[in-house]
């Protein structure tokens, strides 16, 4: 298979998709927490009750009426998948680890585009997950809600007027959303300034973690943003609150690249070309590595430094230079030495697919 | 920002918890979050906050001096959900519920820990539409006689009256 069907084939929607603000905000997600009423949560759910909640799930998606969205989409289960293929599902984030590897009789509904991903008997019984290029959380959200309308004539939900939707974890309970934005901040890090953001940005009531640490780092200067609190505000207040907060933050890095352009240009060009350099010749490179390359070029595409090439390219290259897709597409284990040569030719096979793409 | 616990580390997860109504801010590296008894796996950030955050449930006997009105360690250890026989006990390991009746039967003990991980204890959000029918109709009304009051306010009384109207075909339906 070509790279360039292999991608086509790989890639979801929101790693291609230009949303508002890409410059800076990655995807938006929403997920939420739904269990059915009368069954156990998936912890204690014997296999019988798992096995049902997944027949239930696959009853529904059989009507007709379902949303356009839901038209094609596929029931997977986790045991008919290969490890492999299960950890390709977990970096392109349509399913969580915890599905993959721990979940009994898991399984997720996949839209065609992958924008939505239904996890089923991961710690609740489903989990209704939207996920957009871009910053729009809202957009996500009335997927989300649209979603759960439909599947709530099918199935009953466990749900206590004070309490709102019952959830297998305290800190989901209520209206069991997740709204998760990722944004990209490498001038605030350039200028040191996280330190004091972060604090403030968990004042409010949100958490904010590095993504693609392997271990202790947050590589490629992504964070994902969430909300904390599920029980007592509205879904529309707690995205309302989120996305000011994302906004204030997108100023932020804007102010900061503006600031490294105005005092030191010379010296962020050279910084982001070499490492575009280094990316279009290396021939071995860690994850590590890859991850502040791409981080830098991408700075160096949405700041106008670097032409000839889309910011898009350096999304799917976050996720394609991942191990999991390095040995899909090798199609064999490969160790850690093996992957950071084969990373390396990924990434200047695909850098030089996407420049003659921008040629034509 | 380095790490609060090691120091040597860089923080990767930044959030808050409420501990005796007070906002403390963690910043923590992976490993010292996991060393907390917290699994982190990898990217889902929902997912990790979520675990990170029932850790507060093993907080159990810091929930006891705050509440010394509350039952004797004793009896809550004996509290079981008739329906799954999860006790309160293993709940407060394990950090998850086992079915939604456990809600009800841990009910006395919840409180303050929603209190804690939320700053609210009651649902103000969505209602399921199909089977929520009272109570998305109870919602409604309540928000229109907001709106009603905000109409009158400004002296928008055409408005008002029809909000008014519409208040009372809601409250005759649900009356009946
Ligand atoms: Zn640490
Ligand atoms: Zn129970």
């Amino acid at each position: 298979m070509s790279l360039q069907d292999f991608t086509q084939h790989a890639l979801s929607e929101w790693m291609r998709g230009q949303g508002p603000r890409s410059d800076i905000v990655i995807s938006s997600r929403v997920r939420v927490a739904r269990n059915l009423s009368g069954l156990p949560f998936p912890m204690l759910a014997t296999s019988s009750q798992s096995s049902e909640i997944v027949r239930r799930v696959e009853d529904a998606l059989r009507r007709e009426d379902k949303p356009s969205i839901l038209k094609g989409a596929e029931l997977i289960r986790m045991d008919d998948l290969s490890d492999l293929e299960k950890r390709v599902l977990v970096e392109k984030h349509l399913i969580s680890p915890h599905l993959a590897e721990e979940s009994r009789y898991g399984a997720v509904v996949l839209s065609q585009n992958e924008a939505v991903s239904i996890m089923i008997n991961e710690e609740d019984h489903l989990r209704i997950q939207c996920l957009f290029p871009g910053f729009q959380p809202e957009k996500a959200w009335e997927l989300a809600d649209e979603l759960d309308d439909w599947f709530e004539q099918e199935l009953t939900y466990a749900f206590s007027e004070t309490k709102g939707y019952l959830t297998s974890c305290a800190t989901n309970v209520g209206t069991g959303i997740r709204v998760s934005v990722m944004v990209h901040l490498p001038a605030l890090a350039i200028t040191r300034q996280l330190n004091r953001l972060f604090p403030a940005i968990t004042q409010v009531g949100l958490a904010v973690r590095g993504i693609y640490g392997e271990g202790s780092e947050a590589l490629g200067n992504l964070y994902q943003v969430s909300n904390q609190v599920t029980l007592g505000q509205r879904e529309e207040d707690i995205i309302q609150k989120l996305t000011g907060v994302v906004r204030q933050m997108i100023q932020h890095e804007h102010n900061a690249r503006s600031r490294l352009r105005e005092t030191s240009l010379t010296k962020l060009e050279d910084r982001v070309h070499r490492s575009y350099g280094i990316l279009e010749h290396a021939r071995v490179i860690s994850s590590k590595e890859v991850m502040e390359r791409l981080s830098d070029v991408r700075l160096g595409v949405d700041m106008g430094l670097i032409s000839g090439i889309s910011s898009q390219v350096m999304n799917e290259l976050m996720v394609l230079t991942q191990p999991g897709f390095l040995q899909t597409r090798s199609k064999q284990r490969l160790d850690v030495d093996e992957r950071d040569v084969r990373r390396a030719q990924m990434v200047r096979e695909y850098l030089s697919l996407k420049r003659n793409e921008g040629n034509h | 920002m380095q790490c609060q616990e090691c120091g040597n580390r860089p923080a990767t997860l930044h959030y808050t918890k409420i501990i005796n109504g007070k906002k403390t801010e963690f910043h923590l590296c992976e490993v010292c979050a996991k060393e907390k008894g917290e699994q982190m796996p990898g990217m889902d950030a929902g997912f990790t906050i979520h675990n990170l955050l029932s850790g507060l449930l093993n907080l159990d006997g810091q929930m006891t001096e705050e509440h010394p009105s509350s039952q004797s360690s004793a009896t809550v250890q004996r509290l079981r959900c008739p329906t799954c026989g999860l006790t309160y006990n293993q709940f407060s390991k394990i950090g998850r519920f086992g079915c939604s009746d456990c809600y009800q039967a841990f009910a006395e003990r919840l409180d303050p820990l929603f209190r804690r991980v939320h700053g609210h204890r009651s649902h103000r959000g969505k209602v399921p539409k199909r089977t929520g029918g009272k109570l998305r109709m109870q919602r409604e009304v309540d928000e229109l006689k907001q709106q009603m009051a905000m109409c009158i306010e400004k002296e928008a009384f055409e408005e008002a009256a029809r909000l008014r109207d519409r208040i009372k075909e809601l409250q005759k339906k649900l009356d009946s």
